[in-house]
């Protein structure tokens, strides 16, 4: 007994001091952002972020102000493009996808299976696979380079319309049959009795999917053309270019960009965890 | 009202509702896979459109297609074997014991997959800088080691550097999904196995990674799916597609390559095809051999 107990106090020893040391290690390179937004982007073009980098002294915190004064402030109408987006690209998807998974989840009708072993199965596909033709869809309907472009092609989400089904279908019933014998319609039964009671379900989703609305790469590259129409990711990256002192603003931009989401992941942690198992993993 | 009640109720409603979904699904999933279909058989150029068989896909072997091919798979393969023992044994360590502490570890292991790929890749850009001043460097330096050009030093530094990438970048997402899975284990089975004198490690292997294996499945199918459609973090790394010898060419990157930069549509089809099948082929096989398909039967 002893014995075991001495292993166990040993084996607790060796995980906490693997996991405290693996959370040092990833908590670096975002410490190494904090730091270096601060600081000259000629040095760190030429250096890379140096031991210097990660001392906390000596920092500039005069790279703000070229969030705002370099290309002339470009940097906030990224900003505002991708809330933008966030914004309708995910209040899109939650109403439709809702709206699929209630019809998916409430009846039996001819099809039902196999709608949703597709709905399964395109969960896993990555857009990646299908973005010359949908490139090229864009083109012949005239949406590339809007804001309509990046996002029809994402508000039907797969993924979201599984969530909801599995949240829907844990309803109970008799709320459903109660609003027939009120003479509701099934319509209405939708917006009146099961949207209401989907609000856990809706913020799970909604901060699910306005993350990766935020930090959507791919697609916006391909369809926007525009500097003025760019995402901060999209802008961030033209940033990219030893040229015209773009990492001044790339080093801040970025820290800007993504202070927003961890502040809002520490607030709301269980909706970011909701959102991602309940439609991943069946229980 | 028995018109609206036949509406209503039973035949056309569901339909209704599930419209959006079919609307979305046939136009931006078949039509563009049977419009990728079609294209890979053809010479496309702006306003000349021509039939030449399999050409493309002859084309296709070519020694730059080889390289993706090659980089993508050691990507997926060293990404199954890291990305799934790894955060396996830390949702083990992570489902016991004090339960603050060990959502603090959750949660710092879980930030950065916050932060988006251009933010990541950034920053991974500038700590594994070439300069001998690079923290990376100074750190091998200081251990005895050489410094290395890690983005430019061949192919060997860009897939560590692409690794050490998803790992930051992935670990977290896999130790919620492992935990959810664990949660969903009941604990008799764990109390039955200490009546019995059960070791630690024969409970992880005769319990935990048995009855986690329907979670493993999806874990490693995503992992797939995204392994082989990796191109965003080599896009970042190396500004684009045209990294040193392709050290950081993957199969999407030379669709990309081909379809949007020198406007080789045709072929670019054809490799988004060979990239379905093969990612298809995967999965499948994959489901079978692992009786994915037997168990659901059985349900």
């Amino acid at each position: 007994m002893m014995n075991n107990n001495l292993h166990l106090s040993r084996s607790s020893i060796v995980k906490h001091v693997v996991l405290v040391i693996l959370c040092i290690v990833y908590i670096i390179p975002l410490y190494s952002l904090l730091l270096a937004a601060f600081r000259p982007g000629r040095d760190l073009l030429r250096y890379g972020i140096t031991l210097k980098t990660l001392i906390p002294t000596g920092m500039n915190f005069n790279t703000i102000k070229g969030l705002y004064t370099i290309r002339d402030g470009i940097y906030f109408t990224w900003f505002e493009n991708s809330l933008l987006l966030l914004v309708l690209q995910t209040s899109l998807a939650l109403f439709l996808s809702s709206f699929v998974a209630y019809g998916l989840s409430l009846y039996k009708f001819k099809g039902r299976k196999v709608v949703t072993t597709l709905v399964i199965f395109l969960m896993l596909v990555p857009i990646q696979i299908l973005i010359l033709p949908l490139y090229k869809l864009m083109i012949t309907v005239k949406l590339i380079d809007t804001f309509w472009g990046v996002i029809l092609p994402l508000v039907v989400s797969p993924f979201a319309i599984f969530f909801f089904k599995q949240f829907i279908d844990g309803i109970p019933r008799d709320l459903v049959d109660a609003g027939r014998v009120d003479g509701l319609n099934e319509y209405a039964i939708f917006f009146k009795i099961v949207v209401p009671i989907m609000p856990p379900a809706f913020s799970a989703m909604a901060i699910f999917m306005s993350m990766q609305s935020w930090n959507n790469f791919l697609w916006p590259l391909i369809v926007l053309r525009d500097g003025q129409k760019f995402t901060l990711p999209i802008g961030l990256n033209t940033l990219l270019t030893p040229y015209n002192s773009a990492y001044d603003l790339l080093l801040i931009g970025a820290l800007a960009s993504t202070l927003p989401i961890i502040i809002i992941f520490i607030f709301f942690q269980r909706y970011f965890i909701a959102g991602l198992t309940s439609g991943g993993v069946k229980g | 009202m028995k018109l609206k009640q036949t509406i209503g109720a039973a035949k056309i409603t569901p339909y209704v509702f599930i419209f959006p979904f079919i609307a979305s699904f046939l136009i931006f999933y078949l039509y563009p896979i049977i419009s990728t279909i079609i294209m890979g058989f053809q010479q496309v150029y702006p306003g000349q459109v021509t039939f030449i068989g399999l050409e493309n896909y002859q084309k296709l072997n070519n020694p730059e297609f080889k390289v993706a091919l090659t980089n993508s798979f050691r990507y997926t393969m060293y990404t199954l074997a890291l990305l799934i023992p790894i955060p396996l044994l830390l949702s083990v360590w992570l489902n016991s014991g004090n339960k603050t502490v060990n959502t603090l570890y959750r949660s710092i292991l879980y930030v950065p997959t916050l932060i988006s790929v251009v933010v990541a890749g950034t920053i991974m850009r500038l700590l594994f800088a070439s300069s001998n001043k690079s923290i990376v460097n100074t750190i091998a330096i200081a251990l005895g080691a050489e410094p290395r050009q890690w983005l430019l030093g061949g192919p060997h530094q860009a897939m560590i550097l692409l690794l050490i990438l998803a790992l930051w970048r992935w670990v977290g997402v896999n130790i919620i999904y492992f935990l959810s899975g664990l949660q969903a284990i009941p604990d008799e089975l764990y109390e039955a196995a200490d009546i019995d004198g059960a070791s630690p490690s024969q409970k992880l292997w005769r319990i935990t990674i048995p009855l986690l294996k329907s979670t493993t499945i999806f874990v490693t199918t995503i992992s797939i799916f995204g392994g082989l459609a990796m191109f965003e973090e080599s896009y970042i790394l190396w500004s684009g597609t045209a990294s040193p010898n392709n050290v950081g060419l993957t199969i999407v990157g030379y669709l990309y390559k081909k379809g949007f930069q020198e406007g080789e549509m045709g072929m670019a089809s054809s490799i988004g095809i060979v990239l379905l099948v093969i990612v298809f082929t995967i999965s499948i096989s994959y489901l079978k051999i692992f009786g994915f398909f037997k168990t659901e039967d059985k349900r």
